[in-house]
C-alpha cells in the first residue's frame, strides 16, 4: 500500500539525514521525500511517499517518532487528504507538435513558463498521477527533460497537524 | 560579569561535576587537548586513562550497566572517534545510557578534510539514540544536559556530543540547566490503565503462562517486581541472555535462560504456553528463532516495553503495553492481590508436570569424567568460589554461552556481556568499568583466547589502576562458536577458525605486571581458582584454562529454525 506520512520536525542541521538514513537502514523505500521550513522557522515539514505492508507502515511510523529531532508523525492515507505535486516539463515544440503540445498544456490546466523556437516549458500541479496522465498523452520524444517536487499533502478539513 | 565566563573547555568539565559525574573513561589527543588541561585541574571526578578508544566506551558501557547511572567517554577527534564507534554501537544495540564527548576539529576547518577530521555525527548517526555538534559555546551547557536527559530516559542508549576545538576555547557565562524540557522528545513512562487491567486477567486466565523477560526489566530496575509477580502467581519465568539476574536463577520457578544456547524446558515452554507475558525483551531472532514457527500454539501474547517500536515488531502482540516496566507490573500486581481471582491450580499443576518431564533431560549435562577440563566445569567451579556473587564480564563465543548458562546470576546488573552486537574484546575492559565503579567487588571476565586479543593491551590501564580482576580464559585454540557451526554446517571444513602461535598468556600477564597460571587438569581448576581470588585477592590474576578443544555448546537451535528444533548432543 502507498501512504503519505507527514512530518513536523525541529529545523536543525542534520535532521534531513536522520530520517532518509532511517528509510536506508532498515530497507523501508521512499518514493518521494519533500521538505521545508513552516511559517514557525524553528520547525520543518515534510512529507514522504512510502510504500510497504500495514506491518511495515506502523514500524516505519514507530521509528520515525523515535528519532529525538521529530516532534509528530502523521500517516496522511489514514484520513481524507489532499495531496499534489508540482512538474516541470521541457517539451520539443516544432512544427506541428507545437499547436498540439500547447492544446495538451491547456487541458491538463499546465500553464506554459517560458518559450523558445523550439521548445516549451510547461508547469503542472496536481496529483501525481494526473502528472503521470500527461507524461504518457504526450509523444514520448517530446519530452527533453522533467523535474518533479515529489508530493507535498495535507488533511482535509478540520484534520490539522500543528503543535 | 566577564569574570565570570568560562571557557568551553572548563564548562564541560562543570557540567560533567554538575552532572554528578564520578569516573570518566578516556584518551586525550588534539582536539580535547582543551578539555584534559581542565581535567587536570580538578578532582571531583577520576579520568581512567585507556590504551584504546574502543575500551574507553565499553568501560563507561560497563560502568552504566552495573551502576544504573550515565557511563561518560572521552575521546579526540578522527580516529578517536572512529575507535569509539564499535564500543558506541555495543552500548547501542544492549540500550545502554552513555554520554560519549568527541573533540572536532575548529568550526572552521570543518568540511576541509582537516587533519584528524572525520564527520563523526554522519558516522555514529545510525547507531546512536541521539548525537549532538556543538557549534556555539552558548549551547555547550545546554546541549550536555540534554544528552544526559536522553540517555537515560525512555529506552535508554548511547548520545555523542561533537565538540570543535574552537568551542572549547570560547568563553561565555556558564549555568547548567536543572531540567530539560524537549517538544520532539517525550518518553512515555506510564502504561495504559485499560490495557494494564486487560493484561492481568489473561495473566489470572492463562492455563500454561510464562514470563519471559530481558535486559529492559535489568534497565528498568524491574527484577523485584518480575519476581513477585511471578511468586505471587507460581508461574515459570525465562530471561533472555541481556535479561540474566532479572529473576534469581537458582530460584525453581526459574527455567534457564531462553533461545538459541537455552535451555529445553525454556524453549519448549515457550512453544507451547498459551499466555506469553513478554517484559523488556524483543523477541529478537536468537530468541525466538523464526518468528514463523513461532507461533505455531494458540498463545496470547502480553509485551511491556518503553519503547513502542519494540512492540510488534518481529511478533503480532494482543495486549501491548508501553510504559516504564517496573510502574506497569507494580500495576499488574496491585491489580491481582486485590481481586479474588486465583489462577486454576488444576491447569498450572498440569502445566509444570510437563515442563519438570522437559527439565528431567538435563540439557545442560555434560561429562564431569573427562580427562580434560571442560569449560563448563571451570564456570561451574568460578560459580562455587564466587559464591555466585561476584560480577561477571564475557567477550562473545562459546565461552559467553557457557558463563550464561552455568554462572547462576542471581541479582541484576551481575552479568555484563554484548549481547546484541556481540562485540569480541568487550570482556576485559568491560571489567575494567565494573571495578572501577564498585573498587571492593570481586569482578571476573570469561573469555576466550580470540577474544581476550582484541583488546589485551588494556592489562597495562589495569595495571596503572591496580584494578584486581580475575580473567578466566577458556582456550580451546579455537574460534569455538565458528569451529563449532563450520562442525555442524560446513562439514567440519575449518576454515580460519584455528589460531596457532598463541601467546604464552602466563608470560604476556607478567610482561603487564600480573598474575599468571596456567591450568591444564580438571583437578586443578578449583586450586587455581581459589588461590587467584584467596592468596592473589589484590592482583590481576590470569588464569589460562586448557580446555576440551572439541567442546560445543549444547542444546543449539540452527539460525531461522523454529524454538522445538533444538540439537541436544
Amino acid at each position: 500500500m502507498r501512504h503519505i506520512i507527514s512530518l513536523l520536525m525541529e529545523n536543525e542541521s542534520g535532521a534531513l539525514s536522520r530520517v532518509s538514513g532511517l528509510f536506508s537502514a532498515r530497507g523501508y523505500n521512499i518514493e518521494s521525500l519533500t521538505v521545508a521550513p513552516t511559517e514557525d522557522a524553528t520547525l520543518s515539514r515534510m512529507t514522504i511517499v512510502t510504500r510497504g505492508s500495514d506491518d511495515v507502515i506502523e514500524q516505519i511510523t514507530k521509528q520515525l517518532n523515535k528519532l529525538v529531532d521529530i516532534v509528530k508523525v502523521q500517516d496522511l492515507t489514514d484520513g481524507s487528504h489532499i495531496e499534489r505535486e508540482l512538474m516541470l516539463v521541457k517539451v520539443r515544440a516544432s512544427g506541428e507538435m507545437r499547436e498540439e503540445l500547447k492544446r495538451m498544456a491547456d487541458i491538463f490546466r499546465g500553464h506554459i513558463l517560458d518559450v523558445s523556437d523550439k521548445t516549451y516549458t510547461i508547469e503542472l500541479t496536481g496529483p501525481g498521477t494526473k502528472l503521470d496522465a500527461f507524461l504518457a498523452a504526450i509523444d514520448p520524444a517530446a519530452i527533453l527533460e522533467t523535474v518533479r517536487t515529489g508530493a507535498s499533502g495535507i488533511g482535509r478539513g478540520d484534520r490539522v497537524m500543528k503543535i | 560579569m566577564a569574570d565570570m565566563e568560562l571557557t568551553g573547555a572548563e564548562i564541560v568539565v562543570r557540567c560533567l561535576r554538575d552532572e554528578g559525574v564520578r569516573h570518566i573513561f578516556g584518551y586525550p589527543g588534539g582536539a580535547v587537548l582543551n578539555i584534559y588541561d581542565e581535567i587536570y585541574k580538578q578532582k571531583d571526578f577520576q579520568h581512567i586513562l585507556v590504551r584504546h578508544e574502543q575500551a574507553a566506551v565499553h568501560a563507561a558501557d560497563a560502568y552504566a550497566r552495573c551502576t544504573g547511572q550515565v557511563g561518560v567517554a572521552l575521546v579526540t577527534s578522527g580516529p578517536g572517534a572512529t575507535n569509539a564507534v564499535t564500543g558506541i554501537a555495543t552500548a547501542y544495540m544492549d540500550s545502554i545510557p552513555m554520554v560519549v564527548i568527541t573533540g572536532q576539529v575548529p568550526t572552521a576547518a570543518i568540511g576541509q578534510d582537516a587533519f584528524q577530521e572525520v564527520d563523526t555525527v554522519g558516522i555514529t548517526r545510525p547507531c546512536v539514540k541521539h548525537n549532538f555538534l556543538v557549534k556555539d559555546v552558548k549551547e555547550l551547557a545546554s546541549t550536555i544536559k540534554k544528552a544526559f536527559y536522553i540517555a537515560a530516559t525512555g529506552r535508554p542508549g548511547p548520545v555523542v556530543v561533537d565538540v570543535p576545538k574552537d568551542v572549547t576555547q570560547h568563553k561565555c557565562a556558564y549555568a547548567y540547566p536543572k531540567s530539560v524540557t524537549m517538544r520532539s522528545y517525550n518518553p512515555t513512562s506510564k502504561g495504559h490503565a485499560g490495557q494494564i487491567k486487560k493484561a492481568a486477567q489473561m495473566l489470572l486466565e492463562a492455563k500454561r503462562p510464562i514470563l519471559y523477560t530481558g535486559g529492559g526489566v535489568v534497565l528498568g530496575n524491574a527484577a523485584e517486581q518480575v519476581t513477585e509477580l511471578a511468586r505471587l502467581l507460581g508461574y515459570p519465568v525465562t530471561n533472555t541472555l541481556m535479561g540474566l539476574g532479572g529473576y534469581p536463577s537458582p530460584d525453581p520457578l526459574f527455567l534457564g535462560m531462553l533461545g538459541m544456547h537455552g535451555t529445553i524446558e525454556a524453549n519448549m515452554a515457550m512453544q507451547h504456553c498459551d499466555v506469553l507475558l513478554a517484559v523488556g525483551a524483543r523477541f529478537d531472532d536468537r530468541v525466538v528463532g523464526n518468528p514463523k514457527h513461532f507461533a505455531k500454539e494458540a498463545h496470547r501474547i502480553i509485551h511491556i516495553d518503553v519503547d513502542p517500536s519494540s512492540i510488534s515488531k518481529r511478533v503480532r502482540v494482543d495486549v501491548p503495553i508501553v510504559g516504564e516496566v517496573g510502574q506497569v507490573l507494580d500495576e499488574i500486581i496491585k491489580l491481582i492481590k486485590a481481586g479474588k481471582e486465583k489462577p486454576d491450580q488444576q491447569a498450572l499443576k498440569a502445566w509444570w508436570a510437563q515442563i519438570e518431564l522437559w527439565r528431567s533431560q538435563d540439557c545442560l549435562k555434560y561429562d564431569r569424567s573427562a580427562p580434560v577440563i571442560k569449560p563448563q566445569f571451570v564456570v561451574e567451579k568460578l560459580y562455587e568460589v564466587t559464591g555466585g556473587d561476584a560480577f561477571v564480564t564475557s567477550d562473545v563465543g562459546q565461552h559467553q554461552m557457557w558463563a550464561a548458562q552455568y554462572y547462576k546470576f542471581a541479582k541484576p546488573r551481575r552479568w555484563i556481556n554484548s549481547g546484541g552486537l556481540g562485540t569480541m574484546g568487550f570482556g576485559l575492559p568491560a571489567a575494567m568499568g565494573v571495578q572501577m565503579a564498585h573498587p571492593d567487588a570481586t569482578v571476573a571476565c570469561i573469555t576466550g583466547e580470540g577474544s581476550i586479543q582484541m583488546n589485551i593491551q588494556e592489562l597495562s590501564t589495569c595495571k596503572e589502576n591496580k584494578l584486581p580482576l580475575k580473567i578466566i580464559l577458556l582456550n580451546n585454540g579455537y574460534l569455538g562458536m565458528v569451529r563449532q557451526w563450520q562442525e555442524f554446517f560446513y562439514e567440519e571444513r575449518y576454515a580460519e577458525s584455528y589460531m596457532t602461535s598463541l601467546p604464552d598468556f602466563v608470560k604476556l600477564a607478567e610482561a603487564y605486571g600480573h598474575v599468571g597460571m596456567t591450568i591444564e587438569k580438571p583437578e586443578d581448576v578449583e586450586p587455581a581458582l581459589r588461590d587467584a581470588f584467596g592468596k592473589y585477592k589484590d592482583r590481576l590474576v590470569f588464569l589460562n584454562f586448557l580446555t576440551d578443544p572439541r567442546e560445543n555448546v549444547f542444546p543449539m537451535i540452527p539460525a531461522g529454525k523454529g524454538l522445538s528444533e533444538m540439537i541436544l548432543v
